[in-house]
Parts: structure tokens; sequence; C-alpha cells
């Protein structure tokens, strides 16, 4: 009974003598201690700074992916190719037409809508003038662009039906235009005709807040030929990447039919999957995260290899010493099982001071840089702290066991040996 | 308490074979105090390490208690060291970080005594060899005499049937190792098998018999000449 507990004990490391001996294993050669857990504290503190610098990448980069991810945008083009007797060189422009088509067609799409960019002179409200985008959209193409309405509404389907003159404003406009003041209600004059502005929003993209989106109706009769649409852009729900591009494809020969020319000619429409842009991307970025994980690992085996060594001249160095317990009645197990504690508690306490060196610098990172397209709170998840962990544990135990195995071997004969 | 049979044992080093145990038969009771003797090299380490069980043997057979102790697996022989021998080194092989105290407790601590207990045995073997006040001091802090009889304190805690001592006097100076021999006597004289290897005569001949080695055979065995025991 007793020496059943004294092995549970042993086992969950709470035994005092155990500790003792590891503690004075340790005292006796600092500076190897040292140097030994360095190698490991380094190792798990690069694992965390290339993981985290990873993430970092990622999240900058995929901060920029703000708009809807599965959207789907195309447009006419120019034909390149003679078709049904008609010469190349041809503009192709879609129209409301085309978008009723699409919607009576295709139940799967969703947030159907065009776009089309609106010339325009400087905008101007009472002495205040900017130069600004122009952007004529259905409301549904806001969800596309995920804009987020900081006062008043956002476009609606009365605006289009009824052809009222409102827009939305982006913040930079905003502030450009009306200062301090409030938009929601006052007027703009674009192109000699005045807007009234319903709301002001926000756009994770700053060159975008730079923007005014009006009603696709009123700038069809008032600014652009009577039922152009521009480019067609919508949502494709849960579709995959193959699904969505197997229905562009359906849609081009669609259109290519109304609109007499040849499918196979890709100058005649250009067409844009995000969701295909946004996956390849991601994919990069799981890439990138696998190389860094690689060349994290590699660093720790690194480390591992150096505890290995500094255990196996520990191991030499109290040859005599574990002779002797074996003369005293140890038992293999228990001196495989005291040079591996030692071994996990230099690795553990080493890689925990690398990891929290690690998690420290990279919240410093986050703290002091402001972040940027391509690099964003950098940091590694808690999944990812707590694996680390596991593993430096587990680093210890293969660390220990070769030096282990050989401190087992040894021969209690050796304690009648003269030094 | 130990039979020896016929024992052989060989040292194989690359094409070199050192023969250093050739047919070796010794009996020894149970409480007696023996000497081992011999000359360096004449196999009279070998043979403690033999009966100790820290080496195997080639050829024969070795009784300890009436039982075959022959190819054992290493978690039987520490079960045989551990319980049945205590050994006692030269060179004493206390552990230099762990005090007197802790030093004597070890072969409990691998019984699986809790720490209390074995610690507290451990100061009753202590006390009997005179050294209380010294149970908090390291090795180092202790005098060769001092350190040997810490030595002899550990070798009996686990309740041995027999000691073995190889040369327990040889890094003493004369005074010291009369004082030791004496505590041997004193163990012997409660029914523990004593076996001592020595090379130093005023040793070997404060024991009952003396087996003289000879390039690993048995020269000769004999009664000392005057028994030193005191009253």
């Amino acid at each position: 009974m007793n020496r059943n507990t004294n092995h549970l004990n042993k086992l969950i490391m709470l035994d005092l003598d155990q500790w003792q001996e590891i503690l004075a294993t340790i005292r006796k050669n600092k500076l190897r201690t040292f140097l030994t857990g360095f190698s490991v504290a380094w190792g798990i503190f690069m694992l965390v700074i290339l993981l985290g610098s990873g993430n970092g990448l990622a999240k900058g980069v995929m901060y920029n992916f703000s708009d809807a991810k599965n959207s789907i945008w195309m447009g006419g083009g120019r034909t390149s190719m003679a078709h049904n007797g008609l010469n190349a060189g041809r503009n192709i422009e879609f129209t409301n037409e085309d978008l009723r088509i699409l919607d009576n067609r295709y139940s799967s799409i969703e947030n159907l809508s065009a776009r089309q960019h609106v010339n325009s002179d400087a905008i101007s409200y009472k002495n205040n003038y900017g130069v600004f985008n122009v952007v004529a959209v259905h409301p549904e193409h806001l969800v596309i662009e995920n804009v987020k309405l900081m006062t008043g509404r956002l476009l609606n389907k009365l605006d289009i039906k009824e052809y009222r003159k409102v827009a939305i404003i982006g913040s930079a406009m905003k502030d450009q235009l009306f200062k301090e003041e409030d938009p929601v209600g006052k007027y703009v004059k674009l192109n000699g005709i005045s807007f009234k502005v319903v709301g002001v929003f926000d756009d994770v993209h700053e060159g975008e807040t730079k923007r005014m989106y009006i009603p696709i109706s009123i700038a069809q009769k008032t600014f652009i030929s009577k039922n152009r649409v521009g480019a067609i852009t919508f949502t494709g729900g849960d579709a995959s990447v193959e699904e969505t591009n197997a229905m562009i494809e359906e849609i081009r020969t669609t259109l290519a039919k109304k609109h007499n020319f040849d499918p196979e000619d890709q100058r005649a429409m250009w067409s844009w999957n995000a969701l295909e842009e946004y996956q390849q991307m991601n994919a990069l970025f799981k890439g990138i995260n696998l190389f860094v994980l690689i060349i994290g690992i590699f660093t720790i085996i690194a480390g591992i290899v150096g505890v290995s060594n500094i255990m196996l001249i520990v191991v030499k160095e109290r040859t005599k010493e574990i002779g002797v317990r074996k003369a005293l009645g140890a038992r293999p197990g228990s001196i495989i099982w005291m040079i591996i504690q030692e071994s996990i508690l230099i690795t553990s306490v080493a890689g925990y001071i690398g990891l929290a060196l690690g998690v420290l610098l990279l919240e410093g990172i986050t703290k002091a840089m402001p972040a940027t397209q391509y690099f964003r709170n950098p940091g590694i998840n808690f999944t990812v702290a707590i694996l680390a962990t596991l593993m430096i544990v587990l680093a210890g135990i293969i660390a220990g066991y070769i030096p282990a195995r050989k401190a087992a071997n040894i021969q209690p004969v050796v304690a009648l040996h003269d030094e | 308490m130990i039979r020896l049979e016929k024992i052989h044992k060989s040292y194989v080093t690359g094409n070199n074979s050192l023969h250093a145990l050739k047919g070796i038969d010794l009996n020894i009771e149970a409480g007696e105090l023996v000497a081992i003797v011999g000359s360096s090299g004449s196999g009279k380490s070998t043979l403690l390490n033999v009966i100790g069980i820290l080496d195997n043997y080639d050829k024969g057979n070795y009784y300890l208690d009436d039982k075959l102790v022959k190819g054992l697996s290493e978690k039987k022989a520490a079960w045989y060291r551990n319980r049945m021998i205590g050994f006692v080194f030269q060179s004493f092989n206390l552990i230099s970080f762990k005090n007197a105290m802790e030093n004597v407790a070890l072969p409990l601590y691998y019984q699986g005594v809790n720490r209390k207990k074995r610690n507290l045995i451990a100061m009753e073997y202590l006390d009997e060899m005179g050294l209380v006040e010294w149970a908090e001091h390291l090795p180092s802090e202790l005098s060769g005499g001092q350190k040997q009889r810490v030595a002899i304190a550990r070798s009996l805690i686990a309740n041995p049937k027999i000691i073995l001592a190889d040369e327990p006097t040889g890094a003493l100076d004369s005074q010291t190792s009369f004082e030791v021999m004496e505590v041997f006597q004193k163990v012997n004289r409660k029914g523990i098998t004593v076996i001592i290897v020595t090379h130093e005569k005023d040793i070997s001949e404060r024991t009952d018999r003396i087996i003289k080695l000879t390039d690993g055979m048995i020269e000769q065995e004999y009664k000392p000449l005057k028994q030193t025991h005191y009253a």
C-alpha cells in the first residue's frame, strides 16, 4: 500500500526526495543547467515569435478581405473574336434586362446588384469642394462592400423605385465637405444636381471612404445611358469555389447568347471570384504557418539534442552515484525516472521562460507598432500555447530518455571502483 | 547462509579473457565474521561482487539463504541487494548532496518507506553509531571514520542478513580502522553475517575466519592466530 502511494507520488512528481535531488544536481551545475535550458528556451522563443509573426502577417493581409468573401463580379468588355457575322471590337454592355435574367434563372444568387461608376466634376457642399468617387448601385451592393453605417441610413429599395436623388457618403468625404457638421439631410451638388445625404458610412479600406453611393435608377436617368448597369455583382451563398466558378461559366454562356459574343471570348466579358482569391490567400497563409511550424520544430529539436547531450554528461558524471544507488537496491525504473524528471524540469522551466518572453515580445510589438496593411496584432492563440507546453514536456521526456536508459544500464559494480 | 559451488567468472575485453575466479567452493554460515584476503588481482573483489549480486558469474551455483541466485532480472537483483545485503565501501560512497540522515535512509527510500518514517529509523541507527549530532551534516563535513560509520548505518538500516564490506578501512588511519572494526564486530554479535574484503593483516586477524585467495582460487582457509575479540 505504502509502495503504491509512493509510486503515485513519483508519477505526479510530488516526491520531495526526487525534487531535492534534482535541485541539488542543478544547483551544483548552474552554468551547465543554464546553457542547457537556454537552448530550449531559445527554441520555444523562436517558435512563438515565428508563429506570432506569421499570424500577424495573415491577420494584416486578411483584414483587407473585409468585403463579402463570396462575392462575384462581372462586366462587359470589348469583343476580341468575330462571332455570328459580327466583327470583333464591339463593346458589350450589361443592362437591367441581364440582371433580371440572372435573378430569374439562378435561385442561389444573393445580393444581386449593379455597380456603375459615374463621371463627376468636383462635388460641393456650400463652399467646400472635393473630387470623389461616385458609384451608382443597388442597395444590395452595400452588403458586398460591407460598409458600416455611422449615421443616418443606407440606400434602400424605395430609393431605387422612386428615383430618389439621395446619397450616402464615406467618412473621409464627410470630414472633407462637412467638417463637424451633421451631413444627414443636407444636400451636395453632383454635376449640377443636388443629392440629399441620407447617411454616412465607414469602410475598412480607407480609400473607399472617399466615396459616395447613389441609387442606380437615378444615375441611369440622369448621368448614364438608360438600362446600363456597368458591373454585375452578387454573392454565391455557401457555394464552393468550384460551384461558383461553374456558375460563372454558365452565366457567361447565357449572356454570350444574349449579347451575341463567343463564350470563349475572354475579352468580351470579365469576371472575378472573390472566394477563389480568399481561399488562395488562406491556403498561402496556411502554407506559411506550416513552414514556420517546421522551422520552429527543428529549432526545438536542436534544443532537445542539446539537453540530451548535457544529460548524457550528467549521467556520466553521476555514474558512481547511480552505481551506489543500484547497490543499495534502486530498481532500473527508478533510475530512469530520476533522469527523465530532471530533464523534464529543465526543459519545462526553460521552455516556459521562452514561451513567456516570446508572448511578451509579441504583446510589446502589438502595442508599439500600429497595424498596417501587412501586419496586424501578432500573437499566438491559447491552443498553440497549450500545445507548446505539452511539446516542452514531451521534449523533456525525449531528451531524457536516452541518457536515462544509459543510466539504468550502469552496473552497480562501479560503486566498488575507486575514484 | 552463503554457498558457492564451483563458481567461475571471466572478464572478456576484446580478444583477451581474464579468468578471475577459477572454481570457488565456499560455505559461510549465518552469523560468521569472515575476512577475504589476497593480493591485488587475486579475485577477491570479483568474489565480493558475485556474493553481493553486483555482478553475475559464468559457471557454478550460488545459493544465498538457500535460494539459487542465477540469471536474476535487474528488478529481482535490486530486491536482493536492498533486502538481503548491506554494502560498505572503501570510499564510503555517501551521496554528497544528502546529509548523514538522508544517506542512511536511502535504502528505505527504495523500499517505498515514507520520508518521515525512514528518517526516524535513520536517526536510531545514527544514534547507535554515536552520530546523532552529525545527522544534519553533509558528508563533506564529516571525518573519514564518521563517514564510514554513516555508511555502516546505511548498510544496516534495511535489516540485511549479510554485510559485505570492500576494504572498509582502506581509506582510514589505523586508530580509526580499529574503531570501525569494532563496529563490525558489534554488528556481527547481533547475528548478522559480515564478510570483509581486506588486504590488511591486522584487520583480517580480527575476524573468525580468513579465506585467502590466490589467482582466482582459494589457497587456504584458516582461523586467525589470536582472537582479538574483547569481552
